[in-house]
């Protein structure tokens, strides 16, 4: 199998990921759009990682895997306290920094 | 069928289930059906990194992401009971036109870029690749320090998660 489809599929789903972060209003669900994104880009490391033939690839997909749990725990922590203050988790309600 | 076009049309099928899943993810309205379109996306990653020969990292993507993961995303919307999404407002129109169309350019520049190489034929992997034994002896030999590093942000995470979401006593 070329292994350039799975890099195009890569692309598609980090594009579809974007698409998401941009066009949702809910915090919970810009997160899940990012774990696309994350998703994305460890399809096309772990990719690479089969042409070079050698595990050091595999091991930053590790890394991505580790970050994403911490970002998934942080990131829904904030939604938490942001939905005691304001009950609600619209990212459009929130423009206190916003000009 | 041989063995090239049995794993071409499993990757077929895959490629398929994540696309549709994200699409899922990105356009419901109710956010508990996107966490499981997402563990369908997750489970579906974990197939393409199994098809890649990644059997290690497809048993962790089932472990951390589809276990760990979409539990906590789960756990916090139905903590939070939230409802449908609302609408958009009328800034928010010109977003919901223009993100889909910027998005189809980074995806035509991308797969432009990844097309134009040239045609490469798939590696057989030797033996021992992708196994929990290989990938762990690359990052307890050369990543041990930047292993040890993420272990301490893990730490930084689970306390920095505890003292956001707790209640101010």
């Amino acid at each position: 199998m070329d292994p350039r489809y799975v890099l195009l599929l890569s692309a598609v789903l980090f594009s579809l990921g974007v698409v998401g972060v941009l066009l949702r209003r809910g915090a919970i669900t810009i997160l899940m759009c990012i774990e696309l994104m994350l998703n994305a880009g460890n399809l096309a490391f772990v990719t690479f990682a089969r042409q070079a033939g050698t595990a050091e690839a595999q091991v930053y997909v590790f890394f991505v895997m580790t970050l994403a749990a911490a970002e998934a725990a942080v990131g829904l922590a904030i939604t938490i306290a942001l939905f005691r203050l304001r009950e609600s988790t619209d990212i459009d309600q929130i423009r206190l920094l916003k000009w | 069928m041989s063995g090239g076009a049995l794993e071409a049309a499993a990757f077929f099928v895959l490629a398929v289930l994540t696309v549709a899943s994200a699409l899922v993810v990105i356009t419901h309205r109710n956010p508990v059906v996107c966490a499981l379109a997402l563990a369908f996306h997750l489970v579906g990653i974990a197939g393409l990194f199994l098809l890649l020969g990644s059997q290690f990292l497809a048993l962790l993507q089932v472990i951390v992401y589809a276990g760990a993961i979409m539990v906590l995303i789960l756990f916090v919307v139905m903590l939070l009971n939230l409802g449908e999404e609302t609408r958009a407002g009328s800034h928010g129109r010109i977003q919901a036109w223009l993100a889909p169309v910027l998005a189809l350019a980074l995806a035509a520049v991308l797969g432009k870029a990844v097309l134009s190489g040239p045609a490469q034929a798939a590696v057989t992997p030797g033996s021992g690749y992708g196994t929990a034994g290989t990938v762990g002896q690359e990052l307890f030999a050369r990543f041990f320090y930047p292993f040890e590093v993420l272990s301490l942000l893990l730490v930084a995470a689970m306390i920095g998660a505890v003292l956001l979401a707790k209640k101010r006593v």
